[in-house]
């Protein structure tokens, strides 16, 4: 961490915070209004208006009726608050012959998300494990192969993948997707666990072979339990990466069965009839909402989550 | 263990773990089939003329003379590296800086941890779609302008093809400024405070410390930023789907969205084939050297 002497010492010629280089005895003087303070909060105040503008405007927007959207500006606040347009965003917008609104799409993601959240965590969980103290011979090339797998752009793996569902008969189906996304949550989830257990006391795990327990006992006995906090980075990284998905929804599902996201852009970015920019927030926000709450709900572990599995990228 | 009648043959090793090995088949599965099995499924391919459906017949590297020949990929491939050139740098950038402003021991600091990182949380889509409203021509901030007198004002990027590229940089700058900020305060923080002590009683000034002292010494959380912005650039799609479906024309034209327009919407998988190949390619060259030096290094 730095000490804030150290920039002083820069704008000191203008002598305004020469007192903080008065030595070290003593509390430090606390100036408010240096200059040095006027400089670093009035940028940060200044991005983080930048940062809030587009999410006020959503809200702002969202409130308004059409008749007022069309006359004053995005930024102003609404003169007279509607929540119409959220009831149409969530109930009645029409995306194609559909005109259930986001609801259909919402439903989707819940039953995509939930499913490959477990599914994916599940695995990788156990793979991660087996990795640590099960080590066998060839596990690192798999191991390698699905790590450098991670960088590979989707686009190559796309249709491959087509025909593989196809053949199984899961195109088009939310249950393939939810393969689709346990697959390519696999090597993140996987190297995060992996670094876990290893970072582990051996001593537990060889007291535990000692006492005759086996490869799923020491699993769900010891380990697991033991891991509860990369538990929840995991799962919070998995249910904001897969809410958000769009690519994988508009490739393997059919309108049907599209995910949220893909519902949403259907909605916003129709080419037939009038634009409701009011209804288009609103669905836009609601579609934030769920990735929103998470983040603001775990707070530091979102951080840790996203420096745990940022290679995802 | 079973002991084998002749020293020279060793115990079965297929039993050996056996359970750890049942539970590494997803993982065997995923790393070969898909991964690997894919990857080599789709590059054969990309030297194939399938069309609607992958066929196998080999054409040499007519997909690829094609791809190099048309207007739309060369439009794609200067739009990515447009982009992806400005991108990097001012994610660094400003990353950098919002981090370096952080760790100045300031008040309120979670605060605006909290709002520089939320958008971060959003879907490209949701992105997109605000970043599309706020730029609109006739609502958003050139009608604002525009009514507060200015009329001549023009800020249009999202229909304007020389700029548009721009517009979406924008959004995605807003979307992803606040990981890099976050990995790089991580950084920061993993400093030895000593290096400041020292470095102020040298009396080296602030902006020299970071520049020469500091930055030298985050190598590593540099690298890693770098090849987190480099890949997730490579994969640009939603994003612009989202704020311009690549218009106005084919002016904001990426190559992700090359490859699912040929893929899925256009009939002609050969082409689709070798424009993801040579996104592939572009990754090799920029993550293979990555992994050389940050695994190779250490063994």
């Amino acid at each position: 961490m730095s000490n804030p002497g150290t920039l002083a010492m820069t704008v000191a010629g203008a002598g305004a915070v020469a007192g903080e280089l008065s030595g070290p005895h003593g509390p430090k003087p606390r100036v408010t209004f240096s200059r040095r303070n006027i400089f670093i909060y009035g940028t940060l105040i200044f991005v983080a208006i930048y940062y809030l503008i587009p999410l006020y405007v959503m809200v702002v927007t969202s409130l308004k009726g059409m008749p007022e959207i069309r006359v004053g500006n995005i930024f102003a606040p609404p003169l007279e608050i509607t929540f119409e347009p959220w009831v149409k965003a969530w109930a009645t917008a029409c995306t194609g012959l559909n005109c259930d609104g986001l609801s259909r799409g919402f439903w989707n993601s819940v039953r995509i998300t939930v499913p490959s959240v477990i599914l994916s965590i599940a695995i990788a969980s156990v793979n991660g494990y087996a990795l640590a103290n099960w080590r066998f011979k060839g596990a690192e090339i798999f191991f390698t192969i699905l790590i450098v797998g991670a960088f590979i752009p989707y686009q190559v793996m796309i249709y491959p993948i087509v025909i593989v569902l196809r053949e199984i008969g899961l195109y088009g189906s939310l249950t393939g997707l939810v393969i689709v996304h346990s697959i390519f949550g696999m090597p993140i989830l996987t190297l995060l666990f992996r670094n876990y257990f290893a970072s582990l006391p051996e001593e537990l795990f060889k007291a535990a072979r000692v006492d005759g327990a086996g490869f799923w006992s020491i699993y769900f006995k010891i380990m697991m339990p033991m891991s509860m906090p990369i538990f929840v980075v995991a799962i919070i990284l998995q249910v904001t990466g897969i809410w958000n998905d769009f690519l994988f929804g508009i490739v393997y599902t059919k309108p049907d069965t599209y995910p949220m996201t893909v519902q949403l852009n259907n909605i916003v970015n129709s080419v037939q009839g009038v634009k409701e920019y009011n209804v288009n927030m609103a669905a836009t926000l609601i579609t934030g909402l769920v990735p929103l709450i998470v983040y603001f709900v775990s707070g530091k572990l979102f951080v840790r989550g996203i420096a745990a599995g940022a290679v995802k990228g | 263990m079973s002991i084998s009648e002749s020293p020279t043959k060793r115990p079965n090793r297929i039993f050996h773990n056996l359970n750890a090995k049942i539970a590494s088949i997803p993982m065997i599965l995923t790393a070969t089939v898909i991964f690997a099995g894919g990857t080599l499924w789709t590059v054969v391919y990309s030297f194939t003329n399938s069309r609607l459906l992958p066929r196998l017949t080999f054409v040499g590297l007519d997909q690829y003379e094609r791809l190099w020949s048309t207007p739309r990929w060369l439009i794609a491939i200067e739009n990515l590296v447009t982009y992806g050139a400005l991108s990097l740098i001012f994610s660094l950038v400003i990353g950098f800086v919002l981090a370096a402003l952080l760790d100045q021991k300031i008040r309120f600091e979670s605060a605006f941890r909290t709002i520089y990182l939320y958008p971060f949380a959003l879907s490209f889509i949701v992105t997109g779609l605000v970043w599309q409203w706020i730029l609109n021509p006739d609502f958003g901030v050139q009608h604002v302008v525009r009514s507060m007198g200015w009329e001549s004002f023009s800020f249009n990027p999202l229909y304007t093809k020389e700029i548009v590229i721009f517009g979406i940089l924008f959004a995605g700058l807003w979307q992803g400024t606040g990981l890099v900020m976050c990995l790089m305060l991580a950084g920061l923080r993993g400093i030895d405070e000593d290096i400041w002590k020292a470095a102020r009683v040298d009396g080296i000034p602030m902006w020299k410390t970071y520049l020469f002292i500091i930055i030298p010494m985050m190598r590593p959380v540099f690298i890693t930023t770098l090849v987190i912005i480099a890949s997730g650039i490579v994969r640009l799609y939603d994003l612009v789907v989202a704020q311009t479906s690549g218009g106005p024309a084919l002016a904001s034209e990426v190559p992700a969205k090359y490859v699912y327009d040929y893929m899925f919407a256009a009939q002609n998988l050969g082409q689709g084939f070798a424009a993801s190949t040579m996104m592939l390619l572009t990754v090799a060259i920029v993550v293979v050297p990555w992994a050389y030096l940050e695994f190779g290094r250490r063994r």
